[in-house]
């Protein structure tokens, strides 16, 4: 996707798109961004991105964007290449920065489940957890959500290009319900929400639809998952409700694997 | 693309589709003797995973099976399980659905028409590209994809796995203002869709015609997007819950890979092909006018003028969402009470790129015990491969890098989802 390919002015930042194990949706993210894609395309080189061309030029990227998780000893292979290849390498969705939803794997016999999905499992080449790109090589930025929002990744972009700190906050969801004058849905309506431990970056969006949060942009900063467990108690929630909603689509990441363990056990 | 010997075809990442696959043809002499569509993307195992997940939570679950087309995963699941527990929707949130529907259709088929299909048609390796020559299409096509997402914005709070989809309903419902607001934007986009028709007759089409059965939903008034019985045009005629007992995967010697096929037949055609063909007569006015106008004439069975029919069924998309927004009122609630009850339930409805089935048992927890879920690029693969086998053999006095070329616009005809596939597909990682 390079443009002006003759231009002889200082060469532009070289980005690469990577996919591992994931839907596709965050890096549909860059295409959703109507009115930006062009704008960006103009400012970088889209050095590789097959979802989005055929030009599949060779590293090294000044900037990685990674989608996906780790599932197969193929990919464990592939992002130590890709890692080396990349300037700063920056993972994007809850598959990249938690291991998914695919992550339930982790709790269960992976065996069991190729052959629940498939009729001849020896041909199904899957390893038994589904892991974080942090896992197995350095991460210069972790950018959360299922899916990520699309502002925050031009942000980040535009930031990592510039050298200087991107604007994305890592305090929870009831700080943007508060700030668009929501009513509390846990407190006036004793619906389980949780906005109190996930990190922002959605815009409250659950809440201002009339239900609970539900994690997808995964925990925040040092959350505090055992007064939320106590208060969904409170609201009749039971062990296994909570150990569910705790393990979702960022079920691996640490505070809410330990959240949903805690319940899961108790 | 490489080549070896000068005979082969292969393609290790096919660029421009969702998900990753790669294409492998091997010619000998002017016969083509082997033809892969190999799929290399990881198993992620929802199947296995939904089990012993709430009913309830199975909308928001199986969007993440695909970040292009949520909604046709959210609308299965959601009309399996009320089949499921026996529940009626509200008239009202039945128009929404469609509504909701026809946002992801804009937004899907643009993005294949303009940004995924159209470069191959005019030589570009990407849209940026394209857009070097051909701006204005482009801006317009981008604009047009907008205003499908706002659609889907506006009743599901975002584009990418929205949230507001539930069994029963919705969790919160727009009101007749919040509709209106999109008219003056719809009304544009109609325009612009028939505009994508009359442009996309422009395009140079390979001549290519297969003898194809279709299958698609059916429904008695109107085009189908979460109802009607299943039919093909070759006799098929059923209900969903009929699906499993007519359709079945096979394992192929070739490419150790699970292919859906019609029992005791073969492969067959999903997809805006297989719908136009099954329904031009529920089509509104306007979108029949415009594909007799850019020279469609039934049955369509050339795959690369798939890209004009997607671009009528854009027009049919936008036709709709204005009537829904005309007619609508909002319902009394939001959605119906989905009570913990026993029960099997099995849906189909239309994806932008063809029949998505899914069956889920739950138990009287509201657990789900079994899920069966077949997207439509699975049940393509086969026909794909089939289409290939054909078509290379028209190529073989083609310089190879256009011969390739050409087979990867053949499948590109398809607008295939391999992250959807290859989570019920059969994998086999091939690391040569």
């Amino acid at each position: 996707m390079s443009s002006n390919s003759n231009d002889k002015a200082k060469p532009k930042p070289r980005i690469g798109v990577f996919k591992f194990a994931s839907c596709d949706g965050c890096q549909l993210s860059l295409l959703d961004a109507e009115d930006e894609l062009l704008a960006v395309a103009g400012a970088v080189d889209i050095a590789y991105f097959p979802e989005a061309t055929r030009t599949m030029l060779k590293g090294p990227y000044d900037i990685g964007l990674v989608e996906g998780s780790i599932t197969t000893h193929h990919d464990a292979e592939r992002i130590q290449q890709v890692r080396r290849q990349c300037r700063k390498l920056i993972t994007i969705g809850a598959c990249a920065t938690a291991g998914g939803i695919q992550a339930l794997r982790n709790w269960k016999d992976v065996d069991e489940f190729v052959r629940a999905v498939y009729a001849s499992p020896q041909f199904i080449s899957t390893l038994k957890l589904s892991t974080p790109i942090a896992e197995h090589v350095p991460v210069d930025f972790e950018l959360r959500g299922c899916p990520i929002n699309k502002y925050q990744l031009i942000e980040l972009i535009t930031a990592t290009l510039a050298g200087r700190k991107p604007n994305v906050p890592t305090y929870s969801v009831c700080m943007e319900c508060k700030r668009k004058a929501n009513v509390c849905i846990a407190v006036a309506r004793g619906i389980a929400c949780l906005g109190p431990v996930t990190q922002a970056g959605c815009g409250a969006l659950c809440p201002s639809y009339d239900r609970g949060c539900y994690g997808c942009y995964g925990p925040m900063e040092t959350p505090n998952t055992p007064s939320l467990t106590s208060q969904l108690h409170i609201l009749g929630q039971t062990d296994d409700q909570i150990s569910r909603a705790f393990r979702s689509f960022n079920a691996w990441a640490w505070p809410f694997r330990k959240a949903s363990e805690e319940s899961e056990h108790s | 693309m490489t080549v070896t010997g000068g005979r082969t075809i292969k393609v290790d990442t096919l660029a421009r589709v969702e998900g990753e696959g790669a294409l492998y043809i091997r010619m000998a002499g002017d016969r083509v003797a082997d033809v892969k569509l190999k799929i290399y993307e990881p198993p992620r195992l929802f199947e296995a995973f939904l089990r012993g997940r709430h009913f309830s939570e199975a909308p928001d679950i199986t969007a993440r099976i695909c970040g292009i087309c949520p909604i046709a995963y959210q609308m299965s699941a959601v009309h399996a399980i009320e089949r499921a527990l026996g529940i009626s929707i509200d008239p009202a949130v039945r128009l929404l659905r469609r509504l909701f529907y026809c946002g992801e259709w804009i937004e899907s088929h643009t993005l294949h028409i303009f940004m995924l299909h159209a470069p191959d048609y005019l030589g570009y390796p990407d849209v940026i590209q394209m857009a070097v020559d051909h701006r204005e299409v482009v801006d317009k096509a981008l604009r047009l994809k907008k205003i499908g997402n706002r659609i889907v914005h506006l009743l599901g709070g975002r584009e990418i796995h929205p949230i507001s989809a539930a069994v029963g309903g919705f969790h919160k419902t727009p009101t007749r203002n919040q509709l209106r607001d999109l008219v003056e934007d719809l009304e544009w986009a109609l325009e612009a869709s028939l505009e994508a028709v009359r442009w996309t007759t422009t395009l140079p089409f390979p001549e290519f015609e297969q003898d194809y059965e279709f299958v698609a939903l059916r429904h008695p008034d109107e085009y189908p997007f979460n109802e009607g019985r299943l039919v093909s045009n070759h006799g098929i005629d059923i209900e969903a819950a009929e699906y499993e007992d007519r359709f079945t995967e096979l394992h192929v010697k070739h490419s150790n890979a699970l292919h859906s096929v019609i029992r005791g037949r073969g492969s067959y055609h999903v997809g805006p092909l297989a719908r136009f063909n099954l329904n031009f007569d529920k089509l509104p006015e306007v979108a029949r006018k415009a594909a007799t106008d850019a020279g469609l004439k039934l049955p369509v069975r050339n795959p690369f003028r798939s890209i004009t029919v997607r671009a009528v069924e854009l027009v049919f998309a936008c036709a709709e969402a204005l009537r829904v927004i005309r007619e609508y009122q909002p319902p009394a609630l939001p959605r119906v009470e989905a009570p913990n009850r026993t029960g099997v339930g099995h849906a189909i409805t239309e994806a932008p790129r063809g029949i998505l089935y899914h069956r889920y048992a739950i138990d009287d927890n509201g657990l789900i015990t079994a899920a069966k879920i077949i997207p439509p690029t699975s049940q393509n693969q086969r026909r794909i491969e089939d289409d290939l086998r054909e078509y290379a053999a028209q190529l073989v006095a083609w310089p190879l890098e256009e011969a390739t070329l050409k087979c990867e616009q053949a499948v590109r005809c398809y607008d295939p989802c391999i992250s959807c596939a290859t989570h019920f597909l059969k994998v086999v990682i091939d690391r040569d």
